[in-house]
Parts: C-alpha cells; structure tokens; sequence
C-alpha cells in the first residue's frame, strides 16, 4: 500500500472530525465576514489544489495559472451576464474552456523544458491578461463586468428552493467543489497517472527511459491544472459577482505561488492549508495591504531555503523521523518518497501480470 | 516614409535600452543557469537612484548614472549572496521562486519607501536634433550611443580582463572552467555585479524618456526574457540582435496595430519563434 492510503487509515477519525467541522462551520462562526474568508480560502485552494498538481508533483513551474482561472471566471461571467445562461450550465463550460485552453498552451509549451516552460508560461499569462483587459467588447476591460447574476436557485422536491445570494448556500457550493477536488486529487497521485507525474518530477530522463510518454503525462498534469482553475474562476464570478482583469495577472499566480509553497507542495494537505493560514494572516494584516509582500517576498525565499515542502512537508518529515527512531524497520518500508525505480517496479510488476 | 524612419529611431533607442537589460540577464544565465525573475526590479531600482541623485542631491547626469551603476553592483552581489548563493544545489524551480520572492519584496518596497505614483526624470539632453529630416531629441540620441559605448566597453572587459575571461569560461564549460582553478564564487559575486550595474546604466538612459514607478519593471523583464529567448540562453550576441529586433518589432508594429496592442507584439513573437524553434533562433546548444 502507498504511504498516503496508510496515513489515511491511521488519520481517520481527524479527517471525519475535519469534514464535521467544515460541514457545522456555518453554524459555528456567526461573523459573515469569518464565513465570507473561509469562502474564498476554499476556492483558493481549489485553483491551488491545480497549481499543486502541475509544480508539486509534476514539477513544472507554470506562471500561467492565473490566466486559466481568469478564463474560467470571464466564461461564467460572459455567459450568465450577457448571453443569460443558467450558472449551472456556465460551470461546467468554464472548466472546459479552461481545460481547452490548457491543451492549446500546453502543446505548445510543454515541449520546451524547465527554464523555458517556465519563462514561457509567465508570457502565456501576460497575454491572457493583456488579452482580457484588452478585448473591451467582449470583457468591458478594464471597468470589468459588474452585476453577475448569483448561481440559479434549485428548486427543492419539497417545494422551496436553494437561493445562493444567501452566504451559507454560497458556503456549502464551494465545500462541495472543493471536497470533490481534493477526492479527485487524491484518486490521482494514488494512481499510476500520479506516480507517473512523480517519475516526471524525479527525472524527466529516467521517466522516459522506463518507457513513461513524458510529453503526454505533462500536458495531461497541466490540463487537469488549467481545469481546476477553471472550476475556482468559475465560483469566485458566481460568488463576487464582479469581475476585473487584475485576477488574471500573473501577481496572482504568484499569491498562489505563495500560498503552496508555504502550505507545502507536493503533499494533499499543503493547498488547503497554505490558502487558510496565508489568507487568514493576510486579512489581518489589512492595514499593510500591498506592502505585504515586504514581509511575504522574503518569507517566500525562506521558505524555498529551509521548507521547501513547506509546513505539510515539514510535519510529514517530522512524522517520520520520530516513527523511524521507534521502530526503525517498519518505518523505513513507509518512508514517503516515491521513487521513479518504484514506478518501474509497480509497472513491471503489472506487465508481469 | 518619414514616419517610418521616425518608428526606425524610436525602435532603435528601445532597442538599446532592452539590450542593456538583456545584456545583464543572459549573463546571469549563462553563469548561473537562474532566470532571474528580479532583474527587472533591479532596473526600476536604478532609475530610482538616478532620479534621487539628480533631483534631491543635484549630481550631474553622468555621474548620477555612474553612481547608481556602483550602487545597484552591490545590490546584485548582495542579492547573489543572499538569495541565490544558498539554493545553488536545489531543484532549479526553487531558485524560480525565490527569484519571484525577490521581485515581490523589491516592488513592494519600492511603493513603501518612495510611493506608488509616478514620477518623471528631469530632462537632461531636451534639444531636437534634425537628422536628414528626422527630428530626435538629443536624448534618444545620448540612448543609443551610450548603449553602444556600454556594449563596447563589456566587450573589452570580456576579452581583455582577467574577470571577464573567467565569466566567459564558466559560461562555456562550467567542468573546465573549475579545473582550470576558477573560483566560482567570485565569478557569480562578479556576473551579479555587472549585470545589475548595466540594469542600473540602462535605468538611467531610459529614466528621461519614460515615467519612474515601482512595477516599471515588470512588463520590461518578461520583455528581456521574450529576447534572450529569441536569442539563444545565455548567448551575448544573441541577447544584443534579439533586443533590436523586438524594439524594432514594437516600433514598427505600432505604425500597423493600434496602440494598446504594442505590448502584445512582443509576446506572440515569443509563441510563434518558440512554437518553430524550441531552442531560440540564434541558440548554441539544446534546450
């Protein structure tokens, strides 16, 4: 069994503990403004949750991630807005407008390598910036769309309805979409799709030696990225209800960027918690409002330094350093790293039948 | 006709101005193999230097640039020092992200120290010039004969000093270039030194002609990077025919599309080059 399936098992209770806690939150907090923060720390994650896939465990840094969440936000905002589409049907198509444009860019890019792709994808989402800020005819430019309708009510079987200007139906839309990224992300890096984005990460030359079709696996890794800030773009338009370009710049990217790194990349935990403690630290430090990033731009390299798997990371190493000094055999048959030799043993295995 | 020749000029002072840049960047790759995502910060920082020596201290031009060139050197190896020098042994996209951290803390400290407006460089050289009927300022002038003067001068210091001679060799063959008893420290410290010092030059040069604020460097980095793409990592001629083909792309582009698009331009050439040729027009080795 995988390390991640094992801890699991052994964290069980705290998960049904969290997911109990997620699903009373509304009912605990009674600030609209704590809810309106864990809101959009969820939806972070979300668009994170894409970042972590394509960095973390593919190990391509993409500057682009923004523009796709701009993408899945103007398609939801278009859509509902101008054309009158029902939310629920804009959903979906944000995510796969974003997904498309992930394919395009990602065909062209992901033949380029390291320095490159990474150089690349920052123009990529420079252009989709400027793009969006541009096309005044069809996104309003810089004034932004303003007046987005709130996803549709869904009427009840037992009459009634679900009405999302009400926050905690916003709440409870989000938590779902972010439950089923994490359930997504999970099924993936325990799959062999996911040992072989580590392969990839590990090394590109050994991965393609064992026969793993390095181009195909990263595109795939980056759609499924692209897809996924599709999916937060798509619920931050019905959940704000305005739209401005600056969401598609790569600064936010970068906050995102951020926000991984410091909840740890590469590990399933690390977005949800880089988007809570960022955010939460960032509200309350209001009053620094840009300058921030004085305090954040060097915490960032710090971080890279000393953390680079970030506070996650850090707790995992923690983990097993202890269990090692316990029982120093059977930990050492858990010790976490996925190793490309381990995915060429599993495949062996699997072609031996 | 004559619009175009103007367009050719005004091409041509962007051009120098993104070659210093540029210049300073295919340096650091060369040596380092980082994409300092900063150095375009490094360049607002100069412009700043030089608009305090000129306006708050009253310096002569020229020597307000030398000045800020020395300052802005230190800045570079401190930032080597620092940032870079610790991750030399890490996965490449964490010296990306530093890069990135260093960016954020430059931009936002620029807006605490000095502001978020904009502020203009007092006009030095302000006279026009009638060059067979194509008016300049003297400015655009001082831009591209200095630049060329500059490129001039780091020709020599590469070929002629013993510093230079070392840059270039760790540049060509990192292996070599230690068993020959290179210290590598003392190269990077240098390539940092000078490249922030050409930022610096290229801040000063340009300072009159545009506007002075905090994310100035931003569009102006990712130009560098579309060039020193274009024109192979990490290759010196490349960097310099890359650059005045993208300043001459945007002059010449803006007489066809409108003017909000100029900033595009540089980018779609960025996709179509890299789209045909994955390792850069003018590349040396493979991607």
């Amino acid at each position: 069994m995988t390390p991640s399936i094992n801890s699991l098992r052994s964290g069980k209770a705290i998960y049904l503990a969290l997911g109990l806690l997620a699903l009373a939150l509304p009912y605990i907090i009674t600030s609209k403004y704590l809810l309106h923060v864990v809101i959009m720390c969820y939806m972070y994650a979300i668009a994170i949750y894409g970042l972590n896939l394509i960095l973390g465990y593919t190990g391509q840094l993409s500057l682009a991630h923004a523009g796709f969440y701009g993408i899945g936000a103007y398609t939801v905002g278009i859509l509902t807005l101008k054309l009158h589409w029902s939310f629920w049907l804009a959903l979906p198509a944000a995510c796969i407008l974003a997904s498309l444009a992930g394919i395009l860019v990602g065909l062209i890019s992901l033949r380029l390598k390291s320095h490159y792709f990474t150089i690349f994808s920052l123009c990529v989402g420079l252009i989709l910036f400027l793009t969006i800020e541009h096309w005044d005819s069809l996104t309003e430019g810089v004034r932004g769309l303003i007046g987005v309708p709130p996803p549709n009510p869904i009427p009840l079987p037992g009459g009634g309805s679900i009405v999302f200007t009400d926050l905690n139906a916003q709440y409870y839309l989000v938590l779902l979409c972010l439950v089923f990224t994490i359930f997504v992300m999970n099924r993936i890096i325990n799959s062999m799709v996911g040992r072989t984005f580590m392969a990839i990460r590990n090394s590109e030359e050994l991965a393609s030696t064992i026969g793993i079709n390095v181009f195909t696996s990263k595109l795939l890794s980056f759609v499924i990225s692209a897809f996924f800030a599709g999916l937060a773009g798509a619920l931050f338009a019905g959940y704000i209800r305005f739209l401005g370009p600056p969401m598609s710049h790569p600064n936010m990217t970068f906050e995102f960027l951020l926000m991984l790194l410091i909840g740890g990349q590469g590990t399933l935990a690390g977005p949800l918690v880089g988007a809570l403690l960022v955010n939460t630290v960032t509200e309350s430090l209001q009053f620094m409002q840009s300058y921030r990033y004085v305090v954040f731009g060097p915490f960032l390299i710090l971080v890279v330094m000393f953390f680079p798997r970030g506070i996650t990371g850090g707790y995992y190493s923690l983990k097993n350093r202890i269990r090692l000094k316990k029982q120093p055999r059977a930990a050492h048959k858990e010790a976490p790293p996925v190793l490309a030799a381990d995915h060429a043993k599993t495949k062996s295995e699997e072609l031996r039948g | 006709m004559e619009l175009y020749f103007q367009q050719l000029l005004n091409g041509l002072t962007l051009g120098s101005i993104y070659c210093l840049v540029a210049l300073g960047l295919t340096l650091i790759y060369g040596i380092m193999h980082i994409p300092n995502f900063a150095h375009g910060h490094l360049y607002m920082v100069g412009a700043y230097c030089v608009l305090f020596l000129c306006t708050l201290y009253g310096l002569n031009y020229w020597m307000a640039i030398l000045i800020s060139m020395v300052i802005l050197a230190v800045i570079g190896i401190i930032m080597e020092r620092l940032v870079f020098h610790p991750l030399r042994d890490s996965p490449p996209t964490n010296s990306f992200i530093a890069a990135v951290g260093a960016l954020l803390f430059l931009e936002a400290g620029a807006t605490v120290l000095w502001g978020a407006d904009y502020r203009r460089m007092p006009e030095v050289f302000d006279k026009v010039v009638n060059i067979f009927g194509i008016m300049a300022t003297q400015q655009r002038l001082v831009v591209i004969f200095s630049a060329l003067a500059l490129m001039g001068a780091l020709y020599l210091f590469m070929k002629k000093t013993l510093i230079g001679s070392t840059i270039e060799a760790m540049s060509q063959d990192r292996e070599g270039a230690f068993l020959v008893g290179i210290d590598a420290n003392m190269v990077s410290m240098m390539t940092f030194g000078v490249a922030s010092a050409l930022a610096a030059a290229a801040a000063g040069l340009a300072g009159p002609l545009f506007l002075v604020f905090p994310s100035m460097g931003g569009l102006l980095i990712i130009k560098a990077f579309v060039i020193i793409v274009l024109g192979g990592m990490g290759s010196i001629p490349g960097a310099v025919a890359g650059a005045y083909i993208l300043g001459l792309a945007e002059s010449l582009g803006a007489t066809v599309f409108p003017a909000e698009y100029k900033d595009l331009v540089a980018f779609i050439l960025l996709v179509i080059i890299l789209s045909i040729r994955p390792t850069g027009l003018f590349a040396k080795e493979g991607r």
